[in-house]
């Protein structure tokens, strides 16, 4: 047959037309998999920080996910090293470890072992200090710390203070 | 326009239009198996029929399960297992015939790597086989997360983490996934669509191909011999049925694949009324909570081998091992240099990388379920490294096989 022939155009044509179409399609498939508005208007959690005792872990809900918040005692403050101490979060003088309950390693939820003063994640084995700083691997990091903004007494997650965006300059969270 | 003439029966009617002997034959009669072959032969039919049983007894879950999170976990539970008629009888046989649909494949596997079955022109019947495999697995993952069970969930949320490939932190990408932060709502609808449509769809596509590729090879035999199929299939025709290498697919050989799937029959349905528990993890019980994880997360037996070897290691390195458990047997027919077709007993060194490669795998699907502490890390780790270097040393110890 002629390359150039009626056929060969008609075959290009008809190429042209699939390779939009077929792009066209791609886009629409990727975005009906994309979470739907409502799912990431998914809003703020709001915690009042006063009502913490030290010591005691409590696991809060934020964006469908484990919130651990641990007011450390004053013990805990004295002996925190140079990574826990970039990790605190301070309200009102009072030191706090506020991180994702999610194992940073595949996303189980660890469980904290208050005589340990840490954390162990049963799938793999990863374990984690009281300030959420990793001690044992696989995780490769440690706990991440959600977007948050000090308000008063008050902890907002969801929104960026500036607390929050010096630790995610510093490297001390994702 | 093709001349047609007034049928003398039904057959003849069909035969004109749809040329159903001719057909009958392609497939069936004059479809040619090597006589020299034993019951591992019959994987491939008892594999067939455990799809069978898979999609009828999915038909019927499918009539009354529903795929919303505040009511999947009791449709299964409760609606299928205590209401419907009959409804405990679909969910064990699916339960049960997911579990051990892994273990026929894993033997249909290794019995194609012990007679050599993907060389010399099986490469094909090989890849599509692995194809099967990994679309299977989907299959079964998709389908582990329908009752909305505490595994259910946890299991969702480690394997799509997967995801984010570890240092690279493709989180978008696992949130596009799931369709949300968490495993939720979008995610157990897409994973239903995903089991009960699309992945069962690729199957079957699978399947045609997987079947295609066995039509010019054909099947291999216990000695690796090459068969001339025209010739011997002219000397049966002929009469010479004894001195024959070959026989009729039907109904010779489906004869025996059929005593074959009697027996599996029999130790199939003992299961599903006996002893259905193996299949059924205690922990996905409870109804799936994002706020709880179970204490230790397993998954099911069949894919405890290549878990154990993304568990060791720090999180990249495991994942690169992981990936490369899952390929690398693809790429076998490549890896083996050897020019022997025959079965591994007869090769040496390769005899012995066969019977290696099985106990570690063995060795790691047990490390796997048990957890990760102490001397049962350092075994896995062992054993994963055995795996590793298994694979690395394939293509030097078979180029240094001496032709047969
Ligand atoms: C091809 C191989 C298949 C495999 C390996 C497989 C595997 C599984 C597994 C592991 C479960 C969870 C079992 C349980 O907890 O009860 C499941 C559930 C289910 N499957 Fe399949 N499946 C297959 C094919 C199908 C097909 C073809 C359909 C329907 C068209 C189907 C429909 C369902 C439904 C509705 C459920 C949820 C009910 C339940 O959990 O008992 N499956 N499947
Ligand atoms: S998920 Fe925590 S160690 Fe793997």
């Amino acid at each position: 047959m002629e390359k150039n022939g009626r056929r060969g155009f008609m075959g290009k044509a008809f190429g042209a037309v699939a390779a939009v179409g077929a792009v066209g399609s791609l886009v629409a498939m990727k975005k009906s998999w994309d979470p739907l508005p409502s799912v990431k208007a998914a809003g703020f959690t709001t915690l009042d920080m006063t009502a913490y005792t030290a010591g005691e872990l409590v696991t809060e809900k934020w964006r469908g996910k484990p919130i651990f918040v641990l007011k450390k005692t004053p013990e805990m403050v004295a002996k925190q090293n140079e990574d826990d101490k970039a990790r605190d979060i301070i309200v009102n003088g009072e030191h706090f470890m506020v991180a994702i309950g999610l194992c940073t390693h595949l996303g189980c939820i660890p469980a904290y072992y208050p005589d340990e003063e840490g954390f162990i994640c049963a799938c793999h084995g990863g374990q984690f200090d009281f300030a959420g700083m990793v001690t044992k691997v696989p995780p490769p990091r440690g706990l991440d710390i959600p977007p948050f903004r000090i308000d008063g007494n008050k902890l907002v997650l969801g929104e960026i203070g500036p607390e929050y965006e010096n630790m995610k300059e510093n490297g001390v969270t994702l | 326009m093709a001349h047609f003439e007034k049928a003398t029966s039904v057959k003849d009617w069909l035969n004109q239009r749809l040329a159903i002997e001719k057909v009958e034959k392609v497939m069936a009669s004059e479809y040619w198996i090597p006589k020299n072959i034993n019951f591992l032969w019959a994987m491939g039919m008892v594999l067939m029929i455990t799809f069978i049983l898979l999609l009828v007894s999915g038909i019927f879950l499918l009539m009354y399960y529903q795929p919303n999170v505040a009511t999947a976990f009791d449709s299964v539970n409760y609606t299928i297992m205590r209401e419907v008629g009959f409804g405990w009888l679909w969910r064990h046989i699916h339960g049960v015939a997911a579990s051990v649909v892994f273990l026929i494949i894993y033997i249909h596997m290794f019995t194609g790597i012990y007679y050599g079955s993907y060389k010399k022109g099986r490469e094909m019947i090989w890849i599509s086989g692995m194809l099967l495999f990994i679309t299977f697995s989907a299959e079964a993952f998709s389908g582990y997360m329908l009752p909305w069970g505490q595994m259910s969930y946890w299991a969702g949320m480690v394997i799509t983490n997967i995801f984010s490939l570890g240092g690279l932190h493709l989180d978008g990408l696992v949130e596009w996934i799931r369709g949300d932060y968490v495993p939720a709502q979008a995610f157990l609808n897409r994973f239903f669509m995903l089991h009960v449509l699309l992945l069962p769809l690729a199957i079957l596509g699978l399947i045609g191909l997987h079947f295609a590729a066995l039509r010019i090879p054909h099947v291999n035999n216990q000695d690796g011999e090459e068969i001339d199929f025209d010739a011997e299939a002219q000397k049966y025709l002929a009469g010479d049925k004894k001195g024959s290498k070959v026989m009729r697919f039907a109904n010779d050989f489906m004869s025996k694949d059929m005593m074959v799937v009697g027996i599996y029959l029999i130790f199939f349905f003992y299961l599903v009324f006996y002893h259905y528990n193996f299949a059924m993890d205690p922990v996905n019980f409870d109804p799936a909570d994002g706020l709880k994880t179970p204490a230790h997360i397993y998954p099911e037996w069949y894919f405890l081998w290549s878990y154990e070897i993304l568990r060791p290691f720090s999180v990249n390195i495991g994942l690169i091992a992981f990936g490369f458990a899952q390929v690398i047997f693809v790429l076998l027919p490549f890896l083996d240099r050897s020019p022997n077709t025959v079965p591994a007993n007869r090769r040496g060194a390769f005899g012995i990388w066969f019977w290696l490669l099985l106990v570690d795998m063995i060795v790691l699907t047990a490390m796997g379920k048990l957890p990760p502490e102490g001397a049962f890390s350092t075994i896995g780790l062992v054993a994963a490294l055995a795996f590793i270097a298994l694979w690395i040393a394939l293509p030097f110890i078979t180029a240094k096989e001496k032709k047969l």
